[in-house]
């Protein structure tokens, strides 16, 4: 099957949706489509609390105080252009979400705002109770689903993007329902695929979040940045058992009521890392996970190997008023509070890195756009708290828009079936090409290896031995997917591998090349930050190998607005 | 380490489906979900099962009949004994415990009128 279109958005959590909003505004015609489920897959439906943008309406405040902050937590990575789209065009963003009735939390007829790490002032807007992400996807989708020029399209796996001439002309993709392969012709495309963080043993997001965009933007010839950039959660859950809720759900938790960070003997360790909390949420997300993973390594940990989180000094009152219904979900799981404290362990949570764009959010590749946590460099080597869902909305529209414009100014599609055959005869499978290994437990194997040998601790020889182990998964995962029909689980597993091996590879050589720590990458043969590592890495594929380039940040001093 | 049993809808849409039994070992406070992801990654990686969120209950792409209840894999917890899992009834069938879920305005085609359990 063939469909074309004007502008094409792959993956609609809320990059893709607003990007998909803001290019049918613009006039052009609009396929949405997502491997899952339109505006449930992805990573925005699972935020739990924080939009951090500098509305003032708490305390006076100007987006280039977010600014600062936002450059500051990046460890002097930054790309300051994106990093102030981020913030500035937010704020329009968060208001226009407001309009459309998401439901920001208030007090007294004012949005209510909250202080969240590394934030200068109260800063974040929230919905309660830890529904942020699914107000603000079930709000753009609605907005989607009310556009007429919007046509939206689930259970479509993009294997691959068509490039012709250096420009792509749209996308061949695999539709799970049937097992057809798909081919999109589009004058502009924008991937909004989300991050990598499925690559982890532990992590938050969802199960389609696995790197495809990033492989699949290496394949089309597109330029990744800061590859090497994972941030962990530090306080994930871990014990006990938790079901039907989200492992980060402890974070709006420690915005509403502190709480106290405990090593296994139940005494605080925060200061042995040079901060102290007093009972407050100060400690920053890449500063924390150092923490943790050190005491668990000194024999200080809990007993799931993590440390302690406790509201024990808490009244069940407090508890009560705070989160609600969330108490009733808790006690379902057999946790009460006010009695006991919960194990919690740093958790793949977000990718700094991405693909490589401009202020238009077009990467290298002429009409090929990138929105969300795909794009790399807004946010260096460590995320401020509160920026990945402002960065969904603020460069989901800004590449809509872009998009669309581009699309306008075409008058012919670039397609040609030509540009879409190897693309095409990668994902067409044979029934002799069946895989001698179980995919589910190589996907299990890769997991466990990134978390142990490219996760928050790192070292030359921990990120040989995991390339060796990638280069030995690929041998055996073969060239080319097991046969399929519809639903066939082996050949989209196959699909995913291959894409998880790649983006996998990306963040271990970055890794390996980069002989210093910073930020959320932390090297235990290189611990010091050293100002000639101040650069970014760039990652590309050529000749069917990873090549990484050195290049000065993008860089501008922050200047902020003083304040009345 | 307990132990469940597990007996599943297996087959694919326009041929004849039949249940097959598996025993799966959970520690307490598993989910179903969690059953079914050790069963592909250790027994049975043809078996297919869709969801998304994992955990979160956020995605609610995991419902199907458990012990002919519709229910999330996701926040149904393992239990020591036998659980029936079947796709659901009142969706078009297309593999093991996999439904066409996806409202009708957004599918690629026409809903298939294919063969229900």
């Amino acid at each position: 099957m063939h469909l074309v279109t004007d502008v094409l958005v792959i993956g609609s959590g809320g990059a893709g949706m607003y990007a998909a909003i803001a290019a049918a505004r613009a006039g052009a015609a609009v396929t949405l489509i997502d491997r899952s489920l339109i505006g449930r897959g992805g990573a925005t439906v699972m935020a739990q609390m924080t939009v951090a943008c500098a509305l003032g309406a708490e305390t006076p405040d100007h987006w280039t105080h977010h600014l600062a902050d936002t450059l500051a937590a990046g460890r002097g990575l930054c790309d300051a252009t994106l990093a102030r789209i981020l913030c500035e065009e937010g704020i329009e963003c968060v208001r226009e979400l407001d309009g459309w009735n998401v439901g920001w939390a208030r007090e007294n007829g004012r949005m209510k705002q909250v202080t969240a790490p590394g934030h200068d002032r109260p800063r974040c807007v929230y919905v309660d109770f830890l529904d942020t992400g699914p107000a603000v996807a079930r709000t753009l989708r609605t907005r989607v689903i009310r556009s007429d020029t919007i046509r939206r399209i689930g259970d479509l796996a993009v294997t691959d993007l068509a490039v012709r001439g250096g420009e792509c002309a749209g996308a061949v993709a695999l539709h799970l329902v049937s097992g057809e392969i798909v081919t999109l012709a589009a004058k502009a495309t924008v991937l909004a695929t989300g991050g990598l963080t499925r690559l982890y043993r532990r992590n938050s997001a969802s199960a389609n979040m696995g790197g495809d965009g990033y492989a699949i933007a290496l394949r089309a010839g597109a330029t990744l940045t800061d590859m090497e950039f994972v941030q962990f959660f530090p306080i994930g859950h871990l014990a006990p058992r938790l079901i039907g809720m989200d492992p980060i759900m402890w974070d709006p938790f420690r915005y509403k009521l502190g709480g106290r960070l405990l090593d296994g003997s139940m005494r605080e360790f925060t200061e042995r890392y040079g901060v102290t909390e007093g009972g407050r949420y100060v400690l920053a997300r890449d500063v924390a996970t150092h923490a943790i993973l050190k005491e668990v390594e000194a024999g200080r940990g809990s007993p799931h190997g993590g440390v302690y989180l406790s509201f024990e000094h808490c009244s069940a009152e407090a508890l009560r008023a705070a989160f609600g219904p969330v108490i009733d979900r808790l006690a379902g799981n057999g946790i009460d509070l006010t009695r006991m404290p919960v194990e919690v362990a740093p958790i793949a949570h977000y990718h700094m890195g991405g693909l490589r764009v401009d202020a238009t959010m077009q990467t290298c590749v002429a009409g090929l756009y990138a929105a969300g946590e795909a794009v790399g460099g807004a946010n260096g080597a460590n995320r401020l708290s509160g920026n990945a869902i402002t960065e969904a909305l603020a460069f989901g529209r800004r590449a809509g828009s872009h998009a669309a414009a581009r699309a306008a100014r075409s008058s012919a599609h670039g397609w040609t079936d030509r540009a879409a055959e190897p693309a095409i005869a990668r994902v067409r499978s044979e029934a002799a090409a069946a895989p001698q290994i179980n995919l589910p437990h190589a996907i299990v194997e890769l997991q466990a290896l990134m978390a142990d040998e490219v996760g928050p601790l790192r070292s030359a020889g921990k990120l040989a031995h995991a390339l060796a182990r990638m280069a030995a998964l690929r041998d055996a995962t073969g060239a080319q997917p097991p046969h399929a029909g519809g639903f066939d689980v082996r050949r989209l597993d196959w699909l995913d591998l291959d894409n998880m091996l790649l983006a996998a590879e990306a963040v271990a050589r970055s890794a390996l090349a980069r002989t210093e720590s910073r930020g959320a990458h932390q090297r235990e043969d290189y611990p010091d930050t050293r100002e000639d590592w101040r650069v970014n890495q760039l990652v590309r594929l050529r000749d069917g190998a990873l090549a990484i380039e050195r290049v000065p940040v993008a860089d501008a001093p922050a200047e902020s607005v003083t304040l009345a | 380490m307990k132990h469940a049993t597990l007996k599943i809808w297996r087959g694919v849409a326009g041929e004849a489906g039949g249940f097959e039994t598996y025993s799966v070992a959970f520690e307490p406070g598993q989910s179903v979900l969690d059953g079914l992801r050790a069963l592909r990654a250790e027994v049975d990686p043809t078996l297919a099962v869709r969801f998304s969120c994992i955990n979160a209950n956020a995605c609610k792409e995991c419902v199907i009949l458990i012990d002919g209840k519709s229910a999330y894999a996701c926040t149904t917890r393992l239990e020591a004994r036998e659980m029936t899992l079947e796709p659901l009834r009142n969706k078009p069938w297309i593999r093991d415990l996999v439904s066409d879920i996806a409202p009708p305005a957004e599918r690629l085609l026409p809903p298939n009128k294919g063969t229900k359990v």
